[in-house]
């Protein structure tokens, strides 16, 4: 499995010397009760923009947004970065997809 | 109870039709039912590890961990599906032919049974991991609703695994003849689609920051997120707003797995030059 190893490796290695490239500063949303707060993000147009979004509920849940292409799962009282792409102006929905009954939101980018 | 019938149902059925495809295109190679139990099972433990270190894996390479595992995971299946399809391209002829494999085509059969379990493991692993926090959930949740959304875990477990099954009859009722050519097309499409997704995925992870701009936008017409979006997106990489990126990586696979299929193909015609030529595809 070397050609498995070296992918790994090249992963590892590209992750590190992105770390070095800085993220903007994020932008905190909370998930309580299954609910977000706030549910309604503005963000620059053309700009990338990272949520820092914590789950203050004990359960797991997936962020997932098909128009942001972010799917990621958080744990329970754990926070994530959700890394977006530089979008166009618009309205960008996003729900948590284990409740995603309550657990919505839209990211306005302008 | 139906919430959460569909949302199993709908991550059952991703891992089952890619499940379905390796079993129609490792059909009549020896001991394949084994291996893609193998493979199975191994993603089930795989998915209930990595949901019970969803943190901890979360939080590894600057908060982009998981993103490079999916990635990581997605591209070790792209690696196995095209090492099983030039594979089957240098040796899939004669076995057809013969019917029965020996020696050292049925050691070589084994590893490529081992790419196509590693296959299987990955789609379980990656949809598995998601039902399982989804279900730990629930019960974890417990309550009155618990009994029935649970029943509907398990109804989706069944209705996903049924549906993938007839997907593989059906796949099955094709003609031995083109029965290869067809997973083999199957195979190369869904290895451009998992190539695609990785490449999303190296994106979210911030470790790629161009060609990040939706090339075109087909939600209109079929959303990614309906339920045949979703079959669509596991079988050949649909989405309905595709970067650059995402559009580079599946050309690509698809054309390095052609090459590599032509170039065993050929040299292979050349080893064996008796060998009756396979029918156009």
């Amino acid at each position: 499995m070397t050609m498995t190893r070296l992918a790994f490796a090249a992963l590892a290695a590209l992750a590190l010397a992105s770390a070095a490239a800085a993220d903007p500063a994020p932008i905190p949303v909370t998930l309580k009760n299954h609910q977000f707060t706030p549910n309604l993000i503005k963000v620059p147009a053309n700009e990338p923009v990272v949520l820092n979004v914590t789950n203050a509920d004990s359960l797991a849940e997936e962020f997932d947004s098909t128009p942001l292409k972010v799917e990621k799962v958080i744990a329970g009282g754990q926070s994530g970065l959700v890394r977006i792409h530089p979008l166009r102006p618009g309205r960008y929905a996003f729900t948590g997809e284990y409740h995603s009954a309550t657990a919505q939101g839209v990211v306005v980018a302008q | 109870m139906l919430g959460t019938l569909l949302i199993v149902f709908r991550e059952v059925i991703e891992a089952g039709l890619i499940v379905g495809i390796v079993l129609a295109a490792t059909k009549g190679v020896a001991g394949r039912g084994l291996w893609v139990s193998f493979g199975v099972a191994g993603g089930v433990v795989g998915a209930c590890l990595v949901a019970a270190f969803a943190g901890a894996l979360a939080a590894l390479f600057q908060g982009a961990g998981q993103e490079l595992f999916n990635a990581a995971i997605l591209l070790i299946a792209v690696a196995m599906l095209t090492w099983h399809n030039v594979w089957m391209a240098s040796h899939g002829r004669e076995m057809s032919r013969e019917l029965k494999a020996v020696g050292a085509e049925v050691r070589a059969g084994g590893r490529s049974l081992l790419a196509m379990a590693v296959v299987v493991g990955v789609a379980v692993l990656r949809e598995g991991s998601e039902v399982v926090l989804f279900l730990y959930g629930i019960a974890a949740g417990g309550g009155a609703t618990m009994a029935g959304m649970l029943t509907g875990g398990v109804l989706g477990v069944l209705l996903g695994a049924g549906l993938s099954a007839l997907m593989y009859l059906g796949l099955l009722a094709i003609p031995a003849h083109r029965l290869f050519a067809a997973t083999t097309g199957l195979i190369t499409l869904l290895a451009a689609g998992l190539a695609s997704q990785a490449a999303a995925f190296l994106q979210q992870a911030g470790l790629i920051t161009m060609l990040q701009t939706p090339l075109w936008d087909t939600s209109g017409v079929l959303k990614e997120d309906s339920m045949l979006g979703r079959l669509l997106k596991t079988l050949i990489g649909y989405t309905d707003q595709p970067n650059g990126l995402q559009l580079i990586a599946w050309v690509a696979v698809v054309a390095m797995m052609l090459t590599l299929m032509r170039l065993v193909n050929g040299s292979a015609r050349q080893r064996a030059p008796s060998v009756v030529p396979q029918p156009a595809e």
